[in-house]
């Protein structure tokens, strides 16, 4: 009987050791989802704030429609949208695209744009040689302007792929959704 | 409830036991444990089942009638979550509790104090999730899936919505390690793992997903909480963090949780199919290895409920073709329940009813599954209601008609008495009739394009919704005849000897109905346990 306990002891242990590995497990995926994106460029973060430094080789044979999306965090008081809703453009060519914000939340305050891609596996052919998201931007208040993305596409762009979606979603520090 | 029953056992030299709540309060016996998850997974699948009427009632015609959006979202989000971790998961524990210890020869469950611990956890959970309906801003309402950013808006059911899984999650974690340790530890001997009962076996499959995959759940909803109240952003893009991240780790839990809601339902089916077929299972270690390839598969294939967020073509192929790949397991199941029957002695008892509506309409559900693992036509499908039928398909006349075959196949022996087997074939009747009038049509609707979650509807959609709701108020009328049946079973009926059905087997048949409190204090012998193990 005492060796049976023992049994049951050692293996209830075990299984609460699982129990707290696949917890922590959890845990982990979060790093692991981030090393996943960095190593397929797949919706890469990292990839879409990274500032290059391009030379052009434009291929006006292909256009490549490349649509813009402006969003704001739920809490914020914010009017922001892009100049263009959409431009034609060829693959090597740097362009510049312009998004307005203007401060709505009655504050003197620090807003940091958020950027993503669709098709997610554009990312890694979207390059940016300047762009507001790059930093947290600051505005008076009430305070309205236009800010620069300034891209190139790759010419190594899938063949497949002729519509591009640029998106930002605009956060101030009061945005955070929590603590309400 | 059974004190009035236990002086059956007369062979039992040392059969006491406490009276009044202290019995129940403090108890360490896997019956009496078991008959407080049942009673506890009856009471959820009611109070669940009254808020599937409320939704019912509400989308029987198009416009609003009763309820206003939010509350309606909430309701669909608690009658998820009452019925998942409230109704099935203890129902399933509590079957565990009364027929495991008795099917592979032990005494008791291997951590009796825990027994009394995971039970006990759940009032309290439910108390909690529950009470949330009369907190300012109303029960939560982001659908079960808790989905960020929409859930982190969630009111002051919030935490309560937080703390009642992790509690959930705490009670049936220790309930699964408490099932391990006792078929790894306590089988009689000469009880081989393969001889045990495929009950046992499927139990023992679940209890290990559960332990894998319920803390993973428990990290998800930490994170939630500590993005809500503690400032990090694990979830929230204004931080770096990403919201589509929660729903790969949310079912990462979610899938592997749909199998620990079926497959103890494969395990009864696969001894009530036999008993009534008059002929061993065919099959039994295919049977096995079939479940525990579909184990194994539902860890690699979560990302096919996400289709449509985004990801790289070469994921939605592997997730599709992975998917696609647990039909093979599930086919071999279904194939070899068929073959059991195959020139058998069939009689269609209630047990056996249910095994086999079971059977033929859990396909149903699975062949929906197959339709929607297919990536371009999952972007039709995604979050309209032909998910809704699908996933009701597999967990209603799949799920619950497995869980209540077990229960009228194993009724007799817990009470000693036969209950009253016409009821009980008018209780399947109308519910095998019902549920098809409530779910068959919801195919119609989600093809047609009805959105899921949503209390009003376009015209077009009107004439099914009032026929599935016609059906829902039916099946959950009929479900009524279910705790009557058992209560008049308890209360008394004609005696039966060890055996309640002349084709069963195994070791839960060796025993006296109603069995002695405490059973198997000594071992079964050789030649019983050879006698069980049919197959």
């Amino acid at each position: 009987m005492n060796e049976q306990r023992r049994a049951t002891l050692n293996m209830t242990w075990k299984l609460v050791a699982i129990a707290a590995g696949s917890f922590g497990f959890g845990f982990a995926l979060v790093p692991l989802y981030n090393v996943l994106c960095a190593v397929t460029g797949y919706g890469d973060q990292a990839k879409l704030l990274q500032k290059v430094t391009a030379i052009e080789h434009p291929d006006p044979s292909r256009t490549v429609t490349v649509q813009f999306l402006a969003d704001v965090a739920s809490a914020g008081g914010w009017e922001f949208r892009p100049e263009a809703r959409s431009i034609q453009v060829h693959p090597g060519q740097l362009y510049t695209a312009e998004f307005y914000a203007h401060n709505l939340t009655g504050r003197d305050t620090v807003a940091q744009a958020v950027p993503n891609i669709a098709p997610s596996e554009v990312a890694a052919y979207f390059h940016k040689t300047e762009c507001f998201c790059f930093a947290p931007q600051h505005f008076a208040l009430n305070e309205g302007r236009d800010m620069p993305v300034r891209f190139i596409i790759d010419p190594a762009l899938p063949r497949h792929i002729d519509i591009i979606t640029l998106a930002y979603t605009f956060y101030d520090e009061s945005s955070r959704v929590t603590r309400r | 409830m059974a004190e009035h029953l236990a002086h059956d056992a007369a062979h039992d030299d040392h059969d006491h036991k406490p009276h009044g709540w202290r019995r129940w309060v403090y108890s360490t016996n896997h019956k009496d444990i078991g008959t407080m998850y049942l009673i506890f997974a009856c009471t959820m699948f009611f109070i669940g089942g009254g808020a599937a009427m409320l939704i019912r009632l509400e989308l029987f015609k198009p416009g609003l009638q009763f309820f206003d959006p939010q509350f309606f979202n909430s309701l669909t989000t608690m009658h998820a979550l009452i019925m998942i971790f409230g109704a099935i998961m203890p129902g399933w524990t509590g079957l565990a509790n009364w027929m495991i210890p008795m099917q592979v020869g032990a005494p008791d469950m291997a951590l009796p104090r825990l027994n009394n611990f995971s039970f006990w956890i759940l009032p309290f959970a439910f108390t909690l999730l529950i009470s949330s309906f009369f907190v300012p801003g109303g029960a939560p309402a982001g659908g079960w899936t808790m989905y960020p950013p929409l859930t982190l808006q969630t009111g002051a059911s919030f935490p309560m919505l937080i703390f009642s899984i992790h509690l959930m999650g705490a009670s049936s974690i220790l309930g699964a390690i408490n099932v391990v340790v006792t078929i790894m530890n306590m089988r009689a001997p000469g009880m081989t793992l393969l001889r045990m009962p495929l009950f046992v076996w499927t139990w023992l499959i679940t209890a290990y997903l559960l332990i894998a995959v319920m803390p993973v759940l428990a990290g998800a909803v930490t994170m939630m909480l500590t993005d809500h109240y503690f400032g990090t952003t694990f979830f929230t893009a204004a931080g770096g963090g990403d919201p589509v991240m929660f729903q790969h780790i949310f079912w990462f839990f979610g899938h592997p949780e749909v199998y620990i809601l079926v497959l103890p339902a494969f395990g009864i089916v696969s001894e009530i199919i036999p008993t009534f077929s008059r002929k061993p299972l065919f099959g039994y270690e295919a049977m096995v290895y079939a479940v525990a390839s579909i184990a194994f598969l539902s860890f690699i294939v979560w990302a096919h409920h996400m289709f449509t967020v985004g990801m790289p073509l070469a994921a939605q192929l592997f997730f599709m073709l992975s998917t696609m790949l647990i039909a093979v397991p599930t086919g071999v199941k279904v194939f070899n329940w068929t073959a059991t029957m195959w020139k058998g002695s069939l009689s269609f008892e209630p047990p056996m009813l249910f095994a086999l509506a079971f059977l033929f309409l859990f396909t149903i559900g699975g062949f929906s599954g197959l339709m929607l693992a297919i990536v371009p036509a999952d972007y039709q499908y995604q979050d309209t209601y032909f998910v809704v039928a699908h996933f009701h398909y597999v967990l209603v006349p799949g799920t619950i008609f497995g869980m209540m075959a077990g229960v009228y196949y194993w009724l007799p022996k817990w009470t000693g008495h036969m209950y009253d087997l016409k009821l009980a074939t008018w209780h399947f009747w109308l519910s095998a009739i019902f549920v098809n009038v409530l779910f068959f049509p919801q195919h119609f609707l989600g093809l047609a394009g009805m959105p899921r979650r949503i209390p009003d509807y376009a015209v077009q959609f009107a004439d099914w919704n009032m026929v599935s709701s016609l059906g829902g108020f039916g099946f959950g009328l009929s479900q009524l005849l279910f705790p009557y049946i058992i209560w008049k079973c308890v209360r008394g009926g004609v005696r039966i000897g060890n055996k309640a059905w002349e084709g069963a087997h195994g070791l839960e048949w060796e025993l006296p109905s109603p069995p002695p409190f405490h059973s198997w204090t000594s071992p079964p012998s050789e030649a019983v346990i050879a006698r069980g193990a049919a197959h």
